[in-house]
């Protein structure tokens, strides 16, 4: 019997890869049949639409790609939108929830006031403000935008306002016996000590922004990936919705990476498990 | 001009449940205590008895409900400026480093970036620290955070230490060693402070050129529920009652010769003697302590 503990070890990579090409396999075997192949795709053909998507020069035709793959080169313009929208919503939607934040969690008369109107905003399901957005700001990227910050403040928002409340009493008595004013408390205590609760929702905040991004383009746009799809699916082409579907995750994982870096950087004070270095 | 650096006059703190507001907690009854310039007072008392309600109210984090706090014959309004406080628990910001740490009231006072670098490390070197000012807080030992938090607050030349038990976290060899260090860096002070390690004073440290201010020795205010710890250390001992309601009920001088070795000084005939007579008043107070604490409890 093996213990839960012991895991599969060093194969692990070799596992996941192994369960990868698993699926892919029992995809394309499923896809012999037409019949299917119309509602579930094709890996290959998948694949096929990604290289031309990214790639300008073509595939001759060989044993996987019987036609050939054209090579177009054609998806960095709609990509480029996305993540445009995505990460103005990113920085737009963190700035205006830590701002919000640190307020409403150092005034209290503002957060009484305030307190039913932002449940009911954080309940409100904000996906049907999109033709709201769209009819202020047009089709253009930032009624895509308006629609992700939605989604990115109250996320920042609310950790922020946690992180604010939960600062340690003594460490701000402490500061405030060294002579401390409000502003100074504010830059050395609160905002650092708010910092670690934002990026714990960072992660969370940038998926959120690429969902709020690619929903507005789906729901009425000219341009970017959720654009694309949307074609795809108006002609059918279950392929190309799939192909979409993998671009953007691909991309989101990077981007959740990326925030993953900066806040190694920045969170360098906090003791990471099993690096703690006693003296 | 007084030569009391603080002044607690017949201080009561009452504190009201915020649920309901006619439940009343009174934890400090009419208690007056002052601490002349230069002078080490330790107060003693059992556990919850109030004795960190008292330091907070001379620290000016906590208003009292009637009383007077004076310092250097001025009434307290607000946090009191003259004086450093060392906290029982951890104290110091876990997101900088500990150099940043002991500059942090420097910055806070308005004094430059490199001046402030150079007394922190100073101060750093001076409590044993001198190699470790990049460490964070977290990467530190216990008894090395103890020591960053007290040149923290000796940085700033106060002239006033308020200390709520401070080294109860640590182990007893540890102790003793920041005892001593404690007791000769509050020595050092006296002679002309010119064993204060930084090249130039705190520029406009806070009304610190004030009179008074320039007196000898720092006066310290020690909370401890320790005994020996307290006679060890200091030139006057003041028992409180057990809470609620505490009030002093005891004042003993400690006329044991100065300078004192923590570890040594607890042999002496004469320790023994004033640790008996101290003992002796206490020991019905913690008895009562701790009955109440089972009758809340229960």
């Amino acid at each position: 019997m093996r213990s839960p503990n012991q895991g599969p070890g060093r194969n692990l990579r070799i596992w996941q890869a192994a369960l990868l090409i698993a699926v892919l396999f029992v995809w394309q075997l499923v896809s012999l049949d037409a019949q299917y192949a119309f509602f579930l795709g094709e890996p290959v053909k998948v694949a096929g639409r990604i290289w031309s998507w990214f790639m300008p020069t073509g595939l001759e035709p060989n044993a996987l790609f019987p036609e050939g793959v054209p090579g177009r080169a054609d998806i960095y313009i709609h990509l480029g939108i996305t993540l445009l929208e995505t990460m103005l919503a990113f920085v737009i939607g963190t700035a205006v929830g830590l701002a919000f934040g640190l307020w409403l969690a150092l005034s209290a008369t503002a957060s009484a006031i305030l307190d039913p109107y932002i449940k009911a905003a954080n309940s409100m399901p904000r996906v049907i403000l999109a033709p709201i957005f769209a009819m202020w700001f047009g089709l253009g990227i930032w009624s895509k935008v308006a629609l992700a910050v939605t989604l990115v403040f109250f996320i920042v928002f609310f950790n922020v306002y946690q992180g604010v409340k939960e600062v340690s009493p003594v460490v701000l008595a402490n500061a405030r016996m060294l002579g401390a004013n409000q502003q100074q408390l504010l830059r050395s205590v609160y905002l650092p000590s708010a910092t670690s609760w934002v990026f714990s929702s960072l992660h969370t905040s940038v998926g959120l922004a690429f969902v709020g991004a690619v929903v507005g383009e789906y729901l009425g746009s000219a341009r970017g990936v959720g654009y694309l799809i949307l074609q795809a699916e108006g002609t059918f082409d279950v392929n190309t919705v799939f192909a979409g579907m993998v671009v953007l995750t691909a991309f989101a994982l990077l981007l959740d990476g990326l925030v993953g870096r900066i806040e190694q950087r920045l969170m360098k004070w906090q003791p990471r498990h099993g690096e703690t270095e006693k003296l | 001009m007084s030569t009391h650096a603080l002044e607690l006059d017949r201080i009561t703190v009452t504190f009201q449940s915020p649920d309901a507001p006619s439940q009343r907690y009174t934890a400090v009854a009419d208690t007056s205590l002052a601490v002349r310039t230069g002078e080490f007072v330790s107060v003693v008392g059992p556990t919850g008895c109030g004795k960190s309600t008292l330091l907070n109210v001379g620290a000016g984090l906590l208003d009292a409900s009637s009383g007077e706090v004076r310092v250097f014959g001025d009434p307290l309004e607000g946090i009191n400026r003259r004086a450093g406080y060392m906290f029982q628990t951890e104290a110091l910001m876990p997101w900088r480093s500990a150099i940043e740490n002991v500059m942090t009231g420097l910055r806070y006072r308005g004094v430059a970036q490199a001046p402030a670098r150079e007394q922190a490390q100073a101060w750093l070197e001076r409590v044993g620290l001198g190699g470790f000012g990049d460490r964070y807080p977290h990467q530190l030992s216990g008894g090395m955070r103890k020591r960053t938090a007290l040149a923290q607050v000796l940085v700033l030349d106060p002239d006033i230490i308020l200390m709520d038990e401070p080294f109860s976290a640590l182990d007893i060899q540890t102790r003793q060693l920041m005892e001593n260090e404690l007791l000769e860096i509050w020595a050092g002070e006296s002679e002309g402070r010119r064993a204060a390690p930084g090249p130039q004073r705190t520029p406009s440290g806070g009304g610190r050129a004030a009179p008074g201010g320039t007196s000898a020795r720092k006066a310290v205010l020690f909370i401890t529920h320790d005994l020996d710890e307290a006679i060890a250390l200091s030139d006057r001992v003041v028992v409180l009652s057990a809470g609620p309601a505490t009030r002093p009920i005891g004042e003993f001088t400690i006329d044991l010769p100065r300078p004192r070795d923590v570890a040594e000084v607890r042999t002496q005939p004469r320790f023994v003697e004033l640790h008996r007579q101290i003992w002796d008043v206490l020991r019905d107070e913690v008895l009562k302590g701790y009955t109440q604490q089972l009758k809340k409890a229960a």
